[in-house]
């Protein structure tokens, strides 16, 4: 693996563009910041095209010989089914309003890494075939041929935007460098250019239980395994069905919250917040997958993948679907979902049964938020809260794109946060850095591969940077999420730039502050951390054992 | 200078200085006819089928999926109210799509979200990295300016297309010529309209990433409008022209009985040109984002998919995996561990 240079070097960045013109400068792959060329293996599995061995590092990419006509056919068709392709390719005014809202560019300094010179490498192409004056004027008229270094600085730099939509909050016309990375990459993978991190996890997804690949029993053992926990921590076996029949709700997390930590704290909170209600739910070892990786490589990828969920609440014969914490899979839930697989009438309009709220906002695709659940008994009053549990964890809140950009999913969370924590343990970020203005962790849409992770850095250098303020303004210690990609990526990013820093989900911290009737006395949260007046008591315990 | 910034520059510039040059040879080519009859309405028969055929063509693809940029608190819980700001960010019905895109066309709502990002890294201190970001709200006064002062310069042209001038222009007029010390009255609109074409054209130069990313098709429209503002001033302040020939001339097309009367001088038939120019080159352009932003899908919808069901014209199946395949895959070690299945 590449060395990893220092922060010092990394926010070294120089915003000067280089002396050359952009048309005339090749990509440099550089160690670090390019993601892994996907094996064969996974491209044949799922029956893409052209699998085959390439590096991204060779000259040769070992392109198809008609490679040329599939881009350009590629490209028209998608040009007639996608009307945001074809508006944003014709109406930018290069007026430069998105340019520094890009995470990957404010962190790498590269001009090509401004949304909009970012969508001019494909603009170029569309100028030069399917636009008259292009193809008469050509560079004069920002037209280019499309040549196989076209190709690699496609490669290179639709791998570097994380389809976070930061830039459309910005542009006076809303053009979406998300749906055009999306175009795209559908494009390259048509010519078998795919990246091994999201073709291997859409390859475990699609015929496994979730992105690694598990088996069913594994699965199982995993989810138990975290029942156990809670109950030598709390004191409450949390008891879990897999695949049953007849329950009343599916219940769907993205596999980060059960493969690793932090994410499987979160899932702790989960089923200790079902166990307290009595929820009639079920897990499934088939919709075993919330997060969406078909999604990063085509739209049809997603919605090969996205089938499941509606499959298995049909088979299983549930009333509606509940939805962990998860970014991608939000949007995709929200805004893709019900058209791909839809319509879900064989599901009712979800309701909660423990406060009778009827969530006729999701009465569409009959899916509900766990913020939106939980948000929703607490107001209620239905659930015993001790904050004072998550006295230790003074946290600020960041916003995922996902649900932020594609959805507007910003109270809910912050509302169970004020509810769960002691107040004034809860800080904001500086307001130009959250909400709908929220920067992307730097790993999203498939770029969780150790071979990218100096352009995660990069990618992630925003976001670490306001939590860094906080953190040295405020003491600010941990870093609450609703995203298992967040929780995935955060913390060796944290350890880069925020050294200290934890990283939470917020269903974890309402696991914390849960009170059950007949739970044995808490000394520690689900991580094993003494609670705030039970430091010492740690300690004395640990030099009994020593 | 690279070559790239160049061609973009010089060219476009170059063009337009020839745009001024054509009329000035066809006026004393005693071309008036062309010029003044033949050109303007070409251009305005372009504009028009030039706009209709452009915004069909966007209309004919389809809108797959619906998704608007939600900037605001989504439609969720009862008690969780929106506040008008937030309906107008995050629409969720019709009215409130109206709402975002009033806002968005009239006040360039995204564009006064601008910021300014900002990279301080002491030297002693390279640890210390810190980013900020300020409100940077001079794109969008710039832009503002720009467009509202040409709209009201457009609109005072009116008075040369009816016998009366209507009360409105007369109106703008009114307001527009308050700064009454010269004589003629000195319009402001035109003032500001040439000041903030030369701030657009100035970030574009002396910024090194707008210089970097700014194509012909950029300069060409600013050196264009800008021609046509300079020569307009001109023509206003400095080389009068005989006002009541000009408005027999725009009657005489507007009535489609077009005459030349004479003694117009050179100056209005360049302007007339690099008008015409513009109207013609619109529909072929960045320009047209006038009307492409009212067909911005990541705008003009309602954030209401949980809702309402978003049809996708193409949907077609797609090969999944399903359960009966997964279950075949494991059934013996789902049996073992005791999970359900379908075939024992």
């Amino acid at each position: 693996m590449a060395k990893i240079p220092t922060p010092e070097e990394v926010s070294n960045i120089s915003f000067q563009p280089p002396a050359k013109g952009w048309m005339d400068t090749k990509p440099e792959f550089k160690e670090g910041c390019y993601c892994n060329a996907a094996s064969p293996k996974w491209v044949e599995w799922l029956e893409y095209p052209f699998p085959r061995n390439w590096s991204v590092r060779d000259a040769d990419w070992k392109l198809p010989p008609n490679w040329k006509e599939i881009i350009l056919e590629g490209f028209e068709d998608r040009l007639g089914r996608f009307r945001t392709l074809k508006l944003f390719m014709d109406i930018c005014v290069r007026c430069g309003a998105c340019s520094d809202k890009c995470q990957f560019f404010i962190g790498s300094g590269d001009p090509k890494n401004m949304p909009v010179l970012r969508a001019e490498l494909m603009r170029s192409i569309y100028r030069r075939y399917f636009t008259t004056a292009g193809k008469v004027l050509g560079k004069l008229a920002g037209a280019r041929p499309l040549t196989e270094d076209v190709i690699k600085e496609w490669y290179y730099y639709l791998y570097q935007c994380s389809e976070c939509r930061r830039c459309s909050v910005f542009c006076p016309y809303g053009i979406d460098m998300a749906d055009l990375t999306i175009l795209g990459r559908e494009m390259l993978s048509s010519i078998g250019l795919n990246i091994e991190w999201t073709m291997a996890s859409v390859g475990s997804c699609y015929e496994t239980v979730g992105h690694i690949g598990a088996t069913p029993q594994a699965y199982k053992d995993m989810i138990d395994f975290f029942a156990e926990e809670n109950e030598r921590v709390t004191g409450i076996y949390t008891n879990v069905t897999y695949n049953r029949k007849g329950a009343e709700i599916l219940f769907i997390v993205p596999s980060g919250d059960y493969f690793a930590d932090p994410g499987t704290f979160n899932y702790m909170g989960y089923l200790l917040l079902f166990e307290y209600l009595g929820l009639d739910y079920t897990i499934s070892t088939y919709a075993a997958e919330g997060g969406n990786f078909g999604y990063f490589m085509s739209h049809e990828m997603g919605k090969r993948l996205n089938a499941k969920f509606y499959e298995e609440a049909k088979r299983l014969g549930v009333k509606w679907i509940l939805g962990g914490e998860c970014g991608h899979m939000w949007r995709v839930c929200n805004q893709y979902m019900s058209t791909w697989n839809g319509p879900a009438d064989f599901l009712e309009e979800p309701v909660s049964p423990i406060t009778g709220t009827k969530f006729e906002n999701a009465k569409n695709h009959k899916m509900v938020h766990i913020s939106e659940f939980t948000a929703d008994l607490i107001k209620h009053g239905k659930l015993k809260l001790d904050p004072s549990r998550n006295a230790h964890i003074k946290l600020t809140y960041h916003d995922s794109c996902n649900p932020s950009r594609g959805m507007g999913l910003f109270e809910e969370p912050r509302y169970i946060i004020k509810n769960v924590v002691p107040e004034g343990n809860f800080i904001e970020m500086p307001p130009n850095t959250i909400r709908e203005k929220t920067f992307c962790c730097g790993s999203g849409s498939g770029f969780n591969g150790d071979e990218y992770l100096e352009m995660r850095f990069r990618g992630g250098f925003p976001r670490a940077n306001a939590v860094r303020y906080v953190r040295d303004k405020y003491g600010v210690n941990h870093l609450a999420c609703i995203c298992a990609i967040d929780r995935a990526v955060f913390p060796p990013l944290m350890d880069y730039w925020v050294p200290g820093m934890d990283v939470i989900g917020v269903s974890e911290m309402v696991g914390n502050a849960l009170v059950f009737p007949n739970e044995m006395e808490r000394t520690t949260d689900l991580r094993d951390r003494p609670l705030v007046g039970y430091e010492e008591a740690e300690e004395e315990e640990g030099g009994e054992t020593e | 200078m690279t070559d790239f910034f160049k061609l973009h520059f010089f060219i476009p510039l170059g063009i337009v200085l020839a745009l001024i040059i054509i009329p000035y040879v066809g006026y004393m080519a005693n071309l008036q006819l062309v010029l003044g009859i033949v050109i303007p309405y070409l251009a305005v028969l372009i504009f028009l089928e030039g706009l209709i055929y452009r915004v069909i063509k966007w209309a004919r693809s389809p809108v797959p999926f619906r998704i608007p940029t939600t900037c605001a608190q989504h439609r969720s819980l009862p008690w969780l109210k929106k506040s008008l700001g937030d309906k107008l960010d995050n629409p969720e019905t019709t009215l409130q799509v109206i709402g975002r895109m009033a806002l968005e066309v009239l006040f360039f709502r995204s564009l006064f979200r601008n910021l300014t990002t900002k990279l301080r890294r002491p030297a002693d201190h390279p640890e210390d990295a810190k980013l900020f970001y300020w409100s940077y709200k001079w794109l969008w006064l710039g832009a503002i300016a720009f467009h509202y002062t040409f709209l009201i310069v457009l609109l005072r042209h009116l008075r040369f297309f009816t016998e009366t001038t209507p009360g409105f222009v007369q109106t703008i007029e009114h307001v527009d010529g308050w700064f009454q010390i010269f004589q003629p009255t000195v319009y402001l609109t035109g003032i500001i309209l040439l000041v903030a074409l030369t701030y657009l054209l100035g970030r574009r130069v002396y910024n090194p990433s707008m210089r970097y990313i700014s194509l012909a098709s950029d300069y060409f429209p600013l050196f264009l409008i800008l021609a046509i503002g300079t020569t307009g001033v001109l023509m206003r302040y400095f080389f009068k022209v005989d006002i009541t020939a000009v408005k027999q001339l725009a009657l005489g097309w507007v009535t489609f009985k077009p005459t030349v009367p004479a003694g117009i001088g050179v100056i209005f038939y360049i302007h007339l040109f690099l008008v015409s120019v513009l109207f013609m080159y619109f529909p072929f352009s960045k320009l047209l984002h006038m009307a492409g932003v009212f067909l911005s899908p990541t705008r003009n919808l309602a954030s209401n998919n949980r809702w309402v069901r978003h049809i996708n014209p193409w949907n077609y199946p797609v090969k999944f995996h399903p359960y009966i395949e997964h279950e075949n895959k494991y059934r013996q070690a789902m049996k073992e561990v005791g999970l359900p299945v379908e075939k024992e």
